[in-house]
């Protein structure tokens, strides 16, 4: 049947079957590449969204269950504020190795910095360990989340 | 510290074979296609092999330069580019960067492995860089009618000083593309205190893209009109295909093919299996929920991981069939030894779970197949896909993405060659992936492998002799991939009494390269070892250590490669001075230790601080890491991260990772079961480089070998229990 899924911002529809994981409606639907398959359950967090803000993963997330919460991915998350504040301190603390990952650590790293504009490590230990670097950047994406959340303060 | 310059591997000298080409670029400017020497290897046989890369300057100042290796997180798309921009004396800022397409005849060799780019690449980089600045300096003189020796040339700009004229490389570009080539031996290099981009960190170029979301991976590809596949292969490694229940898949919402292919023997290439193409790649993979083969699995179900260990244990017991290292007479030195110490050591197979899954995408048609693949070889994807499909080379065109990771396991290509029979079979582009299960079930492991060692100490606690049985996988006298080991790795050479041998059990597991492939499980070993020696010696790990390397010095010979004590001495120093090694005070349940190797060109030293819980637990609180890469760390922001990256890696696998084998088949299905390190296990990774007089060598492996032995050693100096095998069975580490 057809899903209508609000998708950053706009409202999209999608003919499939309500067990589709959300992640599949995004890259192979509506063509939004940047969430990442890595596992399909739920155990690497490379195809974290926000579901009102929350973070999820997509692969876990049947169609059938977004019902009228806003989807927001890392395509749209520079939007926000936190989302361009975390993006530019990803840059800023040359995290990136593969990059595979990433979206899916930006997405969890500003759902934590909304909630918790001034995390403490045991904060990001917590919000991020449902989030696999094969890489292993994790000391920057740390680094970057403590900049990000310091840019924001600044910033008011 | 300074030592004299040594190459481990010769690159073959620009001067003999490079050339250069200047010509218009399309719409203005300069185009500098230049041709180069590839590897020593290829050199040894007498190939003519040149690279064509690219520079270009437009008439607006901006500079391109093609990107031709593989980017599997390895910043290699950086950095190439940041050598070839310092030498031609141009801004970063004006540098563009363009992945070139896979081409042997316009690029040679294209790949990524072996942390092999900077040593083959940096100084050939550097006279091409200088050779366009060479020619922006000789138009502009032209022009002025002053000798070239009065200009000089910053920020893409060429001046003369006298007069006050400046003329800038855009405008220059045009008159200088009707100039001869500049002879590539002859070039001017800078000085390498004025480096203004090499030394100094840029960050990776296609970063903004990655941190948007945008599509640049394998699995992003999208063409008109394309299925989406799943492959099913025998879970049992080679299996063949008897019959499956094609009508039934057929009929299943979505699914508009399904079809068995058959494959070959070669493990690395295409295997038996059954295809299932989708309009979308959820409906293709849930559709295998229905999908029954009967399977015809061959002789390898009779395999497992505890059947190679036991037979490991037998073959122990005789004397071993391949000799690898003999110096002096081991077993009377052992005989004669004031104290002997022996163990047995052993590592598990390895999965190298990149986190993109295998993939590939191919449009195959009127005898023409076009590929999309994350790939760290395409040119040898291409062969296989050309030889498997029955085209002419030429007709196969392979485009490099970006690798979601790559650590040795796109080396092989065998999911491209998998798509492109489907695609040919199916008359239609598909793409290919695989799942998370099918990833680490058919993957080229890391090969499991045991040591059966024996060391000899004289009366002043001198290791006098060394011998190492080693059982690993192979047929007859052939080791299998990466399964094989020199006959030179530390402390071989500096041992007088020195017995390596080898006995071959076979194998149907398909193995291959892990990061710093061989060092790796190797580093575990023998530094562990060394490790017991000195505390049998009574003697601290990093005093025995510098003891057993001696003087500085070079030892061993070009061909298998020169080792100098003098760098391996400064990065074990510098590592206990960073780490406070033998000056902290340490509580009960933590402890030092110390790891050391020599690997891919690399000298790395590390120290690991772990604190041991009374339930065994593990947690390693600080690594130390100290390396010698030569003269110049190219991008320092790039070479920390793969540094730290390499080493929390390292930790991963010697704190959780194993794949069994049972039944000829894989057990571990996804991340519950194969472990990969987390944010909250992810200790700080303190890094510094030693800047020795020596060529420039490569990061993406060397800094990874030494850290397992090192928290290996740090649990004995903690719990007095020793690791005799990986991964480390906190069980065993309980305190009563």
């Amino acid at each position: 049947m057809v899903y209508r899924v609000k998708v950053n911002g706009r409202v999209r529809e999608a003919d499939v079957e309500g067990d589709t994981p959300l992640l599949w409606v995004l890259r192979d639907t509506l063509d939004l590449k940047g969430a990442k398959f890595g596992c399909g359950a739920g155990l690497c967090g490379a195809c974290t969204v926000h579901l009102d803000g929350a973070p999820v993963r997509a692969c876990q997330t049947p169609v059938d269950s977004v019902g009228r919460r806003a989807v927001t991915t890392i395509e749209a998350i520079g939007d926000t504020a936190v989302g361009r504040a975390t993006q530019a301190a990803w840059l800023e603390h040359d995290v990136v190795q593969c990059g595979y990952c990433q979206a899916g650590q930006i997405m969890s790293a500003t759902a934590l910095l909304k909630t918790t504009p001034h995390p403490t490590d045991e904060d990001i230990d917590g919000a991020m360990a449902g989030n696999i670097c094969r890489c292993a950047t994790y000391l920057r994406i740390r680094a970057a989340i403590k900049g990000a959340a310091e840019s924001l303060a600044k910033a008011g | 510290m300074m030592n004299k310059p040594v190459l481990n591997q010769d690159f073959g000298s620009p001067s003999r074979r490079a050339f250069l080409k200047v010509s218009a670029a399309a719409g203005g400017g300069l185009m500098i296609g230049f041709g180069l020497p590839i590897s020593a290897e290829a050199a040894a046989a007498g190939e003519v092999v040149t690279l064509n890369a690219y520079l270009r300057i437009a008439s607006d100042g901006i500079v391109t330069i093609a990107a031709k290796n593989p980017e599997i997180g390895q910043g290699i798309k950086t950095m190439l580019p940041m050598v070839i921009a310092e030498e031609l004396d141009v801004d970063w800022t004006s540098v563009r960067i363009e992945q070139a397409p896979v081409d042997s005849k316009a690029y040679g060799a294209q790949f990524a492995g072996g942390s092999t780019a900077t040593p083959m690449n940096y100084d050939p980089m550097r006279r091409v860089g200088a050779a366009g600045r060479a020619l922006m300096v000789s138009a502009a003189a032209k022009s002025w009618g002053v000798p070239e020796g009065e200009c000089d040339t910053a920020s893409g700009v060429v001046r003369h000083k006298a007069s006050g004229k400046s003329l800038s490389y855009g405008a220059l570009a045009g008159a200088a593309a009707g100039l001869p080539a500049p002879d590539l031996s002859k070039v001017t290099l800078k000085d390498p205190k004025d480096f203004k981009i090499i030394g100094h960190s840029k960050h990776g170029v296609d970063s903004p893209l990655v941190i948007t979301g945008k599509p640049l991976f394998g699995i992003d590809v999208v063409r008109p009109g394309m299925l989406y596949a799943i492959y099913e292969k025998c879970p049992v490694f080679g299996g063949k295909v008897v019959s499956a229940n094609l009508d039934e898949v057929r009929a299943i919402k979505g699914v508009k093919q399904a079809f068995i292919v058959k494959g070959g023997e070669d493990l690395s290439g295409l295997l038996d299996g059954v295809a299932i193409l989708a309009d979308s790649w959820w409906r293709a993979n849930k559709a295998r929920g229905s999908l029954k083969v009967v399977w015809n699995e061959g002789p390898t179900a009779g395999q497992s991981s505890a059947g190679f260990a036991a037979r490991a244990l037998e073959l122990s017991k005789q004397p071993g069939t391949k000799s690898l290292r003999k110096d002096g007479d081991a077993d009377t030195a052992l005989a004669g030894a004031a104290k002997t110490v022996e163990a047995a050591y052993a590592y598990p197979f390895l999965a190298h779970a990149t986190l993109e899954p295998q993939n590939c995408t191919a449009d195959v048609r009127g005898g023409k197949a076009e590929i999309w693949a994350p790939s760290q070889t395409p040119q040898f994807g291409k062969g296989m896909v050309a030889r498997v499909l029955g085209l002419a080379e030429a007709d196969v065109t392979v485009h490099m993405t970006r690798c979601g990771g790559g650590f040795g396991r796109r080396l092989n290509n065998d999911y491209m060659v998998e798509a492109a029979k489907i695609a040919q079979v199916a008359g239609v582009p598909v793409k290919l992936l695989w799942n998370r299960s099918d990833d680490l079930r058919h993957d080229f492991y890391r090969p499991a492998g045991w040591h059966f060692l024996k060391g000899g100490l004289d009366s002043s606690g001198k290791l006098v002799a060394w011998r190492d049985h080693f059982v690993s996988l192979g047929d007859g006298d052939k080791f299998a991939p990466s399964a094989g080991m020199s006959g030179t790795e530390f402390p071989a050479r500096l041992v007088d009494n020195c017995l390596i041998e080898a006995s071959l059990m076979p194998s149907g597991v398909p193995t291959g390269a892990l990061r710093a492939p061989g060092s790796n499980a190797l580093s575990f070993v023998f530094q562990s070892f060394v490790d017991e020696l000195a505390h049998a010696a009574g003697k601290d790990p990093v005093a025995f250590r510098l003891e057993l390397l001696g003087a500085p010095r070079l030892v061993g010979q070009a061909v298998d490669g020169v080792f100098d004590t003098g760098r391996a001495r400064g990065v074990i120093e510098l590592a206990a001075e960073m780490s406070g090694w033998g000056k902290t005070a340490l509580a009960k349940g933590e402890g030092l230790g110390v790891g050391f190797y020599y690997s891919h060109r690399g000298y790395f030293a590390e120290v690991v601080k772990a604190t041991v819980a009374p339930d065994g637990g593990v947690t390693v609180n600080k690594v130390w890491v100290a390396g010698d890469i030569g003269s110049q760390i190219i991008n320092p922001t790039g070479a920390e991260n793969q540094a730290q990256g390499a080493v929390l890696d390292g930790l991963a696998e010697a704190l959780g990772q194993e794949i069994t084998i049972e039944a000829g088949r894989t057990v571990q299905a996804n991340f519950d079961e194969f472990l990969l390190l987390r944010m909250p296990q992810a200790c700080p990774v303190e890094v510094q480089f030693i800047k020795s007089n020596n060529p420039p060598t490569g990061m993406g492996e060397p800094a990874l070998p030494p850290v397992a032995p090192a928290l290996c050693n740090a649990i004995f100096a903690a719990t007095g229990v020793r690791v005799r095998r990986l991964p480390i069975d906190t069980a065993a580490l309980k305190r009563s």
